[in-house]
């Protein structure tokens, strides 16, 4: 009933803000927002993957372009017509759209998890660096691909994905990845994984099925990312394999590192803090990209294990029950 | 426990070694082994260093798959299943190197043990539905009952890596039981002891022994140490078999005296 409650409340706070904020502040500044939400996604998924499994994956963006490409090609050629006809039936655009996004998100997040499954399968045979220059090759196998299909835009990109993702639905994204993620991970199966992250002979040997944990692990992650990339595309109505690029990779992995290895609310912040520094920074100009690094050189410095190292945080008064019970 | 014959370690064997061999390139590891393992009992595996006797652990968790031979576990062959799927048919073991999960706290590490008794799937745990809440606490419950067996309970919130050495070896034998093994093996649990601690920790084990009513398999470096309690002792060297029986025997065994002392002559050989 509780947790009922809980996600009505969730369900209504971003439905307000996705309602009010474009109203008091600029277009520029909900864009910025939007882009947090995807970026929320996009490190809390892969923090599964590499976190919370010790995978080391370095080919996140290709996931993401999977999905974006996916769910945008779906709307394109499906999604739009649906809207049409809904429209005919009376239904009123922003529910049918609404709708139709839904549809397209899981058909992306499907494809980039097949993807996942894909290269979830030599982290069977391959570890540590082997692995991560798999991942990066597979991220750049799927960048040339887009660019070579003509049929998806090839390198001109793709054009006319309906802009369907306000600031309401990149939210409920972020706080639906955010909850599964943490249910997963604080589970017998979250247990699991970090098992296989600390020691995975052992894990086996006390009966955790690693194969199957690794897959699940990268299968889960990619199907986030699809679904931020299929956020992305219906956010920016246009989408260019330069978008997906090695560096967008690593972008994600700055912001898993920097929250730390592990700690889905660290990836949170990280992502928050990551998409807005950039910005924020504008007016120094030319300086922006030198002090962004070295900004995060201090952080990393004064922080190596990350903002939150492996921790969480609590709601404050849930941890305050905690004590009292164990007090009692 | 159950059946006088069970508890003094000589019922049936429930683990039947035949003829394994395991060769790495040239060298032969372990060679032409038969062993038997009663139900119920409890039998030492000894041996100088480099004998194979953690091969042979290896061999039957299934990290290595035999050269040649089989391996029946309650009748069934394990050869060639993952180490997990033996796990799940009831062989649990402990790590001569200490392989805890260390950034866990020792709670998680014995939980990981029982994920697979637990029967609610993903789904639960996304939806936190009430079976995944029931599962989860009869898996905390029992761990915190494992941990307290061993003399752990107060330190079920720490993690596993600030653990004293001692604690370490009692946390890993806590964390393979919670496997609720049929046959757990132990890999030199009594290693890096003082003598008091591993008398400890021995009677401890056979103590575990009459409670679960299950095979333990120990291997040891150190004779003395299993001489005590373990009612049938196999000796390896060279990755042979090279006596078996009760302990008297093994004591007055002309080439287990040869293959221990032995071991010092050669000067500088780096045992």
């Amino acid at each position: 009933m509780r947790r009922l409650a809980w996600t009505a409340g969730l369900l209504a706070g971003v439905l307000i803000l996705g309602a009010l904020l474009p109203r008091v502040a600029n277009p520029y500044i909900v864009q910025v927002a939007m882009l947090c939400g995807i970026n929320v996604i996009l490190a809390v998924s892969l923090n599964l993957i590499n976190g919370f499994t010790g995978q080391f994956s370095i080919g996140h963006a290709g996931f993401m372009a999977v999905g974006a490409y996916g769910a945008g090609m779906f709307t394109l050629v499906i999604g739009q017509r649906w809207v049409q006809v809904m429209s005919v039936a009376g239904i009123p655009p922003v529910f049918a759209q609404g709708a139709a996004l839904c549809v397209a998100l899981v058909v992306g997040g499907l494809l980039a998890a097949l993807a996942g499954y894909l290269v979830g399968l030599p982290s069977l045979r391959l570890r540590g660096d082997y692995l991560a220059i798999v991942t990066l090759g597979f991220g750049e196998i799927i960048r040339v691909l887009i660019l070579n299909i003509d049929a998806i835009g090839g390198a001109r990109g793709l054009f006319g994905v309906p802009v369907w993702a306000d600031l309401f639905w990149v939210g409920l994204g972020a706080v639906a990845v955010v909850l599964v993620s943490r249910h997963v991970a604080y589970s017998t199966h979250g247990r699991a994984l970090f098992a296989i992250r600390d020691d995975e002979v052992a894990a086996e040997a006390l009966g955790v099925d690693t194969t199957r944990y690794k897959v699940l692990a990268f299968v889960l992650g990619s199907f986030f990312a699809g679904i931020a990339g299929g956020l992305f595309a219906h956010f920016l109505g246009y989408l260019n394999p330069q978008s997906f690029q090695f560096v967008k990779s690593i972008e994600v992995i700055a912001m898993v590192v920097l929250g730390g290895m592990g700690s889905i609310s660290g990836s949170v912040m990280a992502a928050i803090l990551l998409t807005i520094l950039p910005e924020a920074l504008r007016p120094v100009k030319d300086y922006r990209m030198v002090l962004y690094s070295l900004m995060l050189i201090v952080l990393m410095i004064t922080r190596p294990q990350g903002l939150m190292g492996s921790r969480e945080l609590r709601w404050p008064f849930r941890a305050a029950r905690r004590r009292a019970a164990g007090a009692a | 426990m159950s059946s006088g014959a069970d508890a003094r370690g000589d019922g049936a064997p429930i683990l039947k070694l035949d003829r394994v061999t395991m060769q790495f390139g040239g060298l032969k590891a372990v060679s032409e082994l038969d062993l038997e393992v009663p139900a119920g009992g409890l039998s030492g595996l000894i041996g100088p260093n480099g004998a194979g006797k953690t091969t042979v652990f290896n061999l039957i968790t299934g990290v290595y798959t035999p050269t040649h031979g089989s391996i029946t576990f309650e009748g069934r062959s394990i050869v060639r299943l993952r180490p997990s799927a033996i796990a799940h048919r009831g062989i649990t073991r402990t790590f001569q190197n200490i392989r805890l999960f260390g950034s866990l706290t020792c709670l998680d590490n014995v939980c990981i043990a029982e994920h697979q008794h637990a029967r609610a799937g993903l789904w639960h745990a996304v939806l936190r539905t009430e079976r995944f809440a029931r599962d989860e606490r009869a898996i905390k419950q029992r761990a915190q009952e494992l941990l307290e067996l061993m003399g752990l309970g107060a330190w079920a919130e720490a993690l596993a890596s600030e653990l004293p050495y001692g604690q370490q070896r009692r946390l890993e034998i806590a964390r393979a039981l919670a496997g609720k093994p049929r046959l757990l093996l132990l890999d030199e649990p009594a290693a890096g002891l003082n003598p008091l601690e591993s008398d400890e920790l021995m009677h401890l084990i056979e103590d575990i022994r009459k409670r679960f009513g299950i095979a333990v398999l120990l291997i040891e470096h150190d004779m003395r140490v299993v001489m005590g309690i373990c009612r049938r002792i196999a000796v390896l060297d060279y990755g042979e078999k090279i006596a078996e029986g009760p302990p008297e025997q093994i004591r007055s065994d002309p080439k287990v005296i040869e293959a221990y002392l032995g071991e010092e002559v050669p000067a500088g050989s780096g045992a």
